[in-house]
């Protein structure tokens, strides 16, 4: 009992990820304590079982949110391409047989000219949000256990079964590219009011 | 090390799994360069503003991107 009050908010965290209503995040949480005590016998104790717990609910939740939207297929590979998706599009730098080739042709305009309240505004974070929101899956499960509900790395790892390399690549993508938003949504709020 | 290769470095250098030497490397190319202080400062800011996120938020994407998948399958139906 006290194992299913200590993980249980945690859970639905992450099953909400996977799931659109709070009753369905509840199902899975469920269908994972279930799917638990079934595999108890065969916990080997390779992981802590908060780890094999919550890749149980990953899994879990996934296939239900699979179920739930037919049509938005789950990327199952894992594996990022590192020469795929640079952070800053190319062109913003100097092109090769510059003698700066490689530097900022075109470097980001700083936000410190947008008032505080409007950088941490209820907008500003939907704006986030959509971007999170756009990222491929794969991408997206990363950066919302990592940095929107401040897991650290290790815990990310093993509830998704990655490596600290994909790991890492993932989620500085996504964060490129929210970042990249941010630049888009700001720069172009700035032009409006100029 | 120059400006396009620093961006793509960043969430490295900030979990710290950068070996000292590139540390190093990284650490002098941003003192000496505006673009890439602002570029790590935004980094910054934007890990800054989705631990702001709250869980109701992250719930209302699943429920709008469930929405758009209907909306989407009434359309083409």
């Amino acid at each position: 009992m006290m194992l299913v009050e200590r993980y249980q908010p945690a859970m639905l965290r992450v099953a909400m990820m996977y799931v659109s209503t709070r009753a369905v995040a509840e199902d899975v949480v469920q269908d994972t304590w279930v799917g638990v005590l079934k595999g108890l016998d065969g916990f080997e104790g390779r992981s802590s079982l908060r780890t094999w717990i919550f890749r149980i609910l990953v899994n879990t939740a996934k296939t239900r949110g699979q179920r739930e939207a037919r049509s938005i297929p789950f990327s199952s590979v894992w594996t990022a391409d590192p020469d795929a998706e640079p952070s800053v599009d190319p062109s913003r730098f100097l092109p090769p047989g510059h003698p700066a080739s490689g530097h900022w042709a075109e470097p980001p305009a700083g936000w410190e000219s947008t008032p505080e309240e409007r950088l941490l505004s209820k907008e500003t974070l939907a704006e986030v949000s959509r971007a999170i929101d756009a990222l491929p899956p794969n991408q997206r499960e990363v950066i919302r256990m990592r940095d929107v509900l401040g897991w650290p790395s290790a815990d990310v790892r093993n509830a998704l079964d990655i490596s600290e390399t994909n790991q890492r690549v993932l989620l500085h993508r996504a964060r490129a590219k929210v970042r990249r938003a941010l630049e888009g949504y700001l720069g172009s709020e700035r032009e409006r009011n100029a | 090390m120059n400006c396009i290769q620093l961006v793509d470095l960043v969430t490295d250098y900030l979990e710290g799994s950068m070996p000292a030497d590139q540390r190093a490397r990284f650490e002098e190319h941003v003192a000496g360069c505006d673009g890439c202080t602002t570029y790590l400062e935004q980094f910054r800011i934007t890990i800054r503003l989705s631990g702001m996120l709250s869980e109701e938020q992250i719930a209302t994407d699943a429920r709008e991107s469930l929405l758009s998948v209907f909306r989407d399958w009434r359309t083409t139906a």
